[in-house]
């Protein structure tokens, strides 16, 4: 292992006031930006900036202003870059005339891999992605998800430590989807960057450990969905939502406490919504009541901490939990 | 999972310049590149660039019943008639524009078909990228035109009467003669391969340049002596076996040796890719503005 290896920021993605126009349409402005191993997702509604993020990181375009540092080495130097990098963008086409197999495997002998070595390398990542069956079928005949996963298998072969993945669980049938995010999450088990993009919040949410919102070209925030949430508490007060006997006098009591902001009575008058500015404080206070006071609580869930109510706050649509 | 660090391990390493890895990409790349311009949707046109001076020649000596008895007796005059195709025909046309299909669209084709993103999202220098995609269109062109070149001679020959025509292959200058077309057909398709990689790499729509460059490549005969030595087919011509007249409107220019002509072709080949290889390192894939 090099010198360099060891220093703390060559295991990290550095943006450093990173701009890019296309003539004079932004595609993102001033991203400052470090991302650490494991899986960190790049939320933001179409035309955001997400893919030109990803360019950037890949080398596919230039900056026109700041740098960008991936482990330590610059996207001007693709040699070394990819020999650590995969990334499996939306490009949905391929050289023309080639079975699954063959695309992993030309494009392992590309990197420089010997024949055998390529080889073995392709099955093993044709293997991840369950596509061993239809390696040798040519890609034109396959289907959007197999298009998909033998992009997949393409941007691991080379067992990369990063990997970036546009939109990767699109066209996927749910069983796909599962076994895909279960091949993500091991990855970044084993200490690997995964940057993903993707619209399907959810999915990402129970993946990431980092988000990333960006949205017209602006990183809006960046950080663990509830830490992110905790930052817009004030602007957006958390809604949490509580079943209990007696709702009113509960609904009563608790807004005399600083840390409650709103508190509503829900429809079939067997619970209550309340907004707090506090959570901790609010869960304080629950507990308490429930201690002294007596009520009988039967149910305790936070209504906007995830990253849809995040995504709805602070990009304002796409609250259907697809962005 | 590898690390990056173990990874790199697994590549040949020797300092900078890590030769064995170079020359096994861009193997890998002959080895795609090459399949999809013999095979592919395009390949078409090229094969018929390279079988029309074939037939031409045919029909010259064989459709015509008089022309063996011609040939045999005017055999100078035959072979400066064949002069004259060779380089009007097979040089000015069918290489130029056989080049210009084959080695345009090796990325302007990639381009177009929206799959250049793999081999840069590959470690791999972009140079190197450049020589394999050169070298590929190369073999092709190579192996193609000079097909073209000895299928033109052979009927050439083939009329003339037995056996006069193999003593003066064998016996005579035919060999050399033949050897140095072989050779001045190469040395086209190394000139243009470079001159049109180049420009499928720098314009979005190559024709008009390519046009340019044909233009210019024809009214070389035109030009003054200094103009005229800019073009590749200046130094082709001076190495043509036969002499051949290039009209009475053709400025005279004291032929380039054959020392001066090819190093001089080799040089301007070298730069010309050198200047793609600069290009190719910033080049961005934005298939959506193509």
């Amino acid at each position: 292992m090099n010198e360099s290896a060891n220093h703390n920021s060559d295991k990290l993605i550095v943006f450093e006031n990173v701009s890019k126009f296309y003539g004079e349409i932004l595609g993102v402005n001033r991203v400052n930006l470090t991302i650490s191993p494991g899986i960190t997702s790049l939320v933001g509604p179409n035309g955001s900036g997400k893919t030109t993020l990803m360019n950037l990181m890949t080398g596919l375009i230039q900056p026109s202003r700041g740098t960008i540092r991936v482990l330590g080495v610059t996207p001007d130097d693709p040699q070394r870059m990819f020999s650590f990098m995969g990334y499996c963008g939306q490009f949905d086409s391929f050289p023309r005339g080639m079975t699954g197999f063959d695309f992993v495997f030309s494009f392992l002998l590309v990197h420089g891999f010997p024949k055998k070595e390529a080889e073995a390398m392709a099955w093993r990542a044709i293997e991840r992605v369950d596509l061993v069956e239809a390696a040798h079928r040519k890609v034109a005949g396959y289907s959007k998800g197999m298009r998909q996963r033998i992009r997949l298998a393409q941007s691991i072969a080379h067992d990369p430590s990063v990997i970036i993945l546009d939109e990767p669980l699109n066209g996927l049938d749910p069983m796909a989807r599962d076994e895909t995010k279960r091949l993500f999450r091991q990855l970044a088990k084993d200490g690997l960057h995964l940057i993903i993009s993707s619209h399907i919040l959810h999915e990402l949410e129970e993946m990431s450990d980092t988000i990333v919102l960006i949205n017209n070209g602006y990183i809006l925030a960046e950080g663990g969905v509830s830490s992110v949430r905790e930052e817009k508490m004030e602007e957006h007060p958390m809604q949490i939502m509580i079943r209990c006997d007696r709702p009113a006098e509960f609904a009563s009591r608790v807004f005399a406490s600083d840390s409650v902001v709103e508190a509503q009575l829900h429809e079939d008058k067997h619970g209550l919504f309340i907004k707090t500015r506090n959570a901790d404080s609010f869960y304080s206070l629950l507990n308490k009541m429930v201690a002294e006071q007596g009520f009988n609580v039967e149910t305790v869930a936070p209504v906007d901490d995830n990253l849809n109510a995040v995504y709805h706050y602070l990009i304002g649509s796409g609250g259907g939990g697809q962005a | 999972m590898n690390s990056a660090i173990e990874l790199e391990a697994t590549q040949p390493t020797g300092g900078n310049l890590q030769w064995g890895l170079w020359w096994r990409q861009v193997r890998a790349i002959l080895r795609m590149e090459v399949k999809k311009n013999f095979w592919g949707k395009r390949a078409l046109l090229i094969y018929v660039f390279a079988a029309i001076p074939v037939l031409v020649m045919f029909l010259l000596t064989f459709a015509d019943p008089d022309a063996g008895n011609d040939i045999n007796k005017f055999w100078s005059s035959a072979q400066e008639i064949f002069a004259n195709i060779f380089e009007a025909l097979i040089l000015r046309t069918m290489v130029f524009f056989g080049c210009a299909w084959i080695f345009m669209n090796l990325f302007r084709g990639e381009v177009v078909d929206k799959s250049l993103h793999y081999y840069f999202l590959s470690s791999l220098r972009r140079e190197v990228l450049v020589a394999g995609k050169y070298f590929s269109g190369l073999v092709t062109s190579v192996i193609l035109f000079s097909l073209t070149t000895a299928g033109s001679l052979f009927f050439l020959y083939w009329a003339r009467d037995y056996p006069a025509n193999v003593n003066y292959l064998f016996d005579g200058p035919g060999l050399g003669q033949c050897l140095t077309y072989l050779g001045v057909t190469i040395l086209g398709c190394i000139g243009y391969g470079a001159v049109f990689m180049f420009i499928g790499l720098f314009f979005r729509n190559p024709i008009i340049p390519a046009l340019l460059v044909y233009g210019w490549e024809w009214l070389n005969f035109l030009l003054p002596p200094v103009l005229k030595k800019i073009s590749i087919i200046h130094y082709l011509h001076t190495l043509a076996p036969v002499p051949m007249n290039e009209g009475p409107l053709a400025t005279v220019v004291a032929a380039t040796s054959p020392w001066i002509s090819v190093p001089s072709l080799l040089i301007f080949t070298v730069l010309v890719l050198a200047m793609a290889a600069v290009k190719i390192r910033r080049h961005e894939i934005s298939y959506g503005s193509e």
